[in-house]
């Protein structure tokens, strides 16, 4: 693992003392996520908890140049950028819009499949922290089963999390990933391959919210570690159709390690309603999921 | 050498970007705006427009598109109606706040429920507060010239521009139309300059969270808070009103047509009645002020170009000296009166002008307005004032009871 931290870019473009909350698993995976993408680049993003953490006018801690955007609008935002960029010949930045799972599931959804439609040169990114954590941890469709949020705050969400990837892969773009900021090095290298390729990709980010999810701020990166030892976060990547794991999870597909999902949910206040029902489907759920992906890489 | 062809008011719209080199077009379409940018993505197909021209999935992603594109400085159009501009809302907002110079062709419409498709200026009035420019179009010719003009109004003074004109009666109504020389619209028309540039070359988080209160930048200096940034929009509109006014003086020197700058009269000098109105309404007024006159009543117009920002002098300068107003207008603002004719009273308040103002409702969702039944109304509003009654508001040709 050392050798493999020396290849990542030294710079810096987000500077200390934001505004995220202690513990903020986006601002770890957002260092390396911009580490990654470096200067040439252009950002774009909705009210959400990343607009936070860059601060109030007239400072800011990115050195990236950012704009912001309304919820609805993030891939539209993009595809104007990408459109007015080439309409004044700078075709060579990188255009990246990046949301919450409210700005992409939810929200944003159409103007990101449509912007996907068009196959929009640029890189789509999900932070997903699983709520609408930035106005105080409401429910969205990426929450998952059993977890407390303020709007369903005494019998836990009833669903399962939307397969976000599934939707964005049935736009039959160039690239798709997975990542988490509990397995920087993998995340570092998805971008990296993403900023090389054409076209529209897709990368989500799976990041885990002290406040929100309710554990020990100092406990982000091991939450972040259990979401894919259990199976529940699978890292992978589609590149062209191809699925492949990447990282840990292809460890623990080869070797049959999977943890229950138990290990994950007991560590957070969010699922302590979580009923044994609940716990066995949300088991099964997972389990499904995880044969499927198996069944990806067989074929 | 002239090059006039008779085209619709959507191909005169169509023109005059197409004359300002436009680089950015986005679009949704609805009727009737629709075919604007079908010839735009013609021309682009064609090769005759060089532009970028980005086939959006719904009106609110257009706006989007039209924001993000104008930030790092490219010329954008678009156009749409009804719903479609109902439902950019929250980007026409956005895009004044940006300060902008987009231009939007409104082709007004009626707005649901239920649906209608015909022709009134409930979407656009609608949009009053977005912070947006409004001129409001009388025929296929001033669509043409307008278009253009408005790039260099919202360029100088870095606010957007509704060119709006109703739809059907001039949409869909073929005239002739001079089209200008490419050449001179270049004269007349500077490249568009940002006013914030958006690259890797200079960094900046464009449109972040800001206070309330004005706040410390790194180096120390004292920046706007939200407020600050509001009154900055608010002046740049009321700013606005001699650029456009000095706009319209520039295009008629080069191109030979005054289309009046704030408003516009029609045989107002001796008249002791005037109608106002927006768009084909005051057009349809012009007709009707005539029929007045040969039944003896020296009527006159006056055409509210400019909506936003309102020509609260100019309207002052025309009212004067006239014992009566009739204001009709094709929108309502619901729980009060028609827009205009509240604008028109509050801009007389205070200048010492007590004229009587009626107001007539007409036309919503396309009913038919004839020039008969504008000159009856007037007819019937002079007794009512001479009878004493100072304000009315009538919903013409109208069941309500």
């Amino acid at each position: 693992m050392p050798e493999k931290l020396f290849k990542v870019n030294v710079e810096e473009y987000i500077l200390p003392g934001n505004r995220a909350c202690s513990g903020c698993g986006l601002s770890i995976a957002y260092r390396y996520v911009l580490k990654a993408l470096r200067e040439n680049t252009i950002l774009t993003l909705p009210a959400s908890c990343l607009t936070v953490l860059h601060g109030l006018y007239p400072i800011t801690s990115v050195g990236i140049p950012c704009l912001n955007c309304t919820f609805a609008s993030t891939a539209a935002s993009a595809s104007g950028l990408v459109a007015g960029l080439a309409a004044m010949n700078r075709s060579d930045i990188t255009v990246v819009a990046i949301a919450g799972d409210g700005g992409t599931f939810d929200i944003g959804i159409q103007a990101l499949s449509g912007a996907t439609e068009r196959g929009t040169d640029f890189i789509f990114v999900c932070y997903d922290n699983e709520g609408y954590m930035n106005t105080g941890t409401q429910r969205s469709s990426a929450t998952p089963m059993g977890a407390l949020t303020t709007t369903t705050p005494i019998l836990t969400k009833q669903q399962h999390k939307k397969d976000m990837m599934k939707i964005m892969e049935g736009h039959d773009i160039p690239y798709l990933a997975t990542c988490s900021p509990a397995f920087p090095i993998d995340l570092y290298d998805k971008f990296v391959k993403a900023k090389r390729i054409k076209g529209t990709r897709y990368v989500q980010i799976a990041t885990p919210c002290p406040p929100g999810w309710i554990f020990p701020p100092k406990d982000t990166v091991k939450i972040g570690r259990l979401a894919v030892e259990t199976g529940i976060v699978v890292l992978y990547e589609i590149e062209n159709g191809k699925f492949r794991f990447t990282g840990r999870s292809k460890t623990i597909a080869e070797k049959g390690t999977r943890a229950p999902v138990i290990h994950y949910v007991e560590r957070q206040g969010r699922f302590k309603k979580m009923s044994m029902e609940q716990l066995g489907q949300f088991q099964r759920w997972v389990d499904g999921k995880w044969n499927e992906y198996l069944r990806r890489v067989e074929a | 050498m002239s090059n006039v062809q008779i085209m619709t008011g959507n191909s005169a719209a169509a023109w005059g970007a197409k004359l300002c080199k436009v680089q950015v077009v986005s679009a949704y379409p609805i009727t009737p705006s629709t075919s604007v940018t079908e010839t735009i993505a013609n021309w682009v197909e064609r090769g005759e427009l060089k532009a970028e021209y980005v086939r959006v999935e719904s009106e609110h992603s257009v706006m989007t598109v039209c924001v993000s594109a104008s930030t790092v400085g490219a010329r954008v159009f678009t156009s749409t109606s009804s719903h479609g501009l109902l439902y950019m809302h929250e980007q026409l907002h956005w895009a004044a706040g940006s300060r902008l110079p987009i231009v939007l062709a409104c082709v007004n419409r009626g707005v649901g429920a239920p649906w209608s498709i015909f022709n009134d200026q409930q979407d656009s009035i609608a949009q009053r507060d977005t912070g947006w420019i409004q001129i409001y179009c009388r025929d296929n010719q001033e669509i043409l010239d307008t278009v253009i003009q408005s790039y260099r109004i919202a360029e100088q003074v870095y606010c957007p521009v509704m060119v709006c004109y109703d739809g059907f009666v001039l949409s869909h109504t073929m005239m002739p139309v001079e089209i200008p020389d490419a050449e001179a619209v270049c004269r007349f028309l500077p490249p568009y300059k940002p006013h914030t540039i958006l690259s890797p070359d200079d960094p900046r988080n464009i449109n972040p969270v800001i206070f309330p209160w004005q706040r410390r930048d790194a180096e120390g200096v004292l920046r706007d808070g939200y407020m600050d940034m509001r009154w900055k929009l608010q002046h740049a509109l009321e700013g606005s009103r001699d650029v456009v006014v000095q706009t319209c003086r520039d295009y008629a020197e080069l191109f030979g047509r005054d289309h009046g700058g704030m408003l516009w009269t029609y045989r107002a000098d001796d008249a002791d009645v005037l109608l106002a109105g927006m768009g084909s309404i005051a057009t349809e007024a012009t007709t009707a002020a005539d029929l007045l006159r040969e039944g003896g009543i020296q009527a006159g117009v006056v055409g509210i170009r400019v909506y936003r920002p309102f020509p609260r002098e100019e309207v002052r300068e025309a009212f004067r000296n006239i014992p009566a107003i009739v204001v009709f207008e094709k929108n309502i603002s619901y729980g009060y009166e028609g827009a205009l004719s509240a604008d028109i009273k509050a801009a007389l308040y205070g200048a010492g002008i007590q004229a009587p103002v009626h107001n007539y409702i007409a036309g919503l969702g396309g009913r038919d307005v004839k020039a008969g039944e504008l000159a009856e109304a007037a007819r019937s509003s002079l007794a009512a004032i001479a009878a004493g009654k100072k304000e009315q508001q009538t919903w013409l040709n109208c069941v309500t009871e």
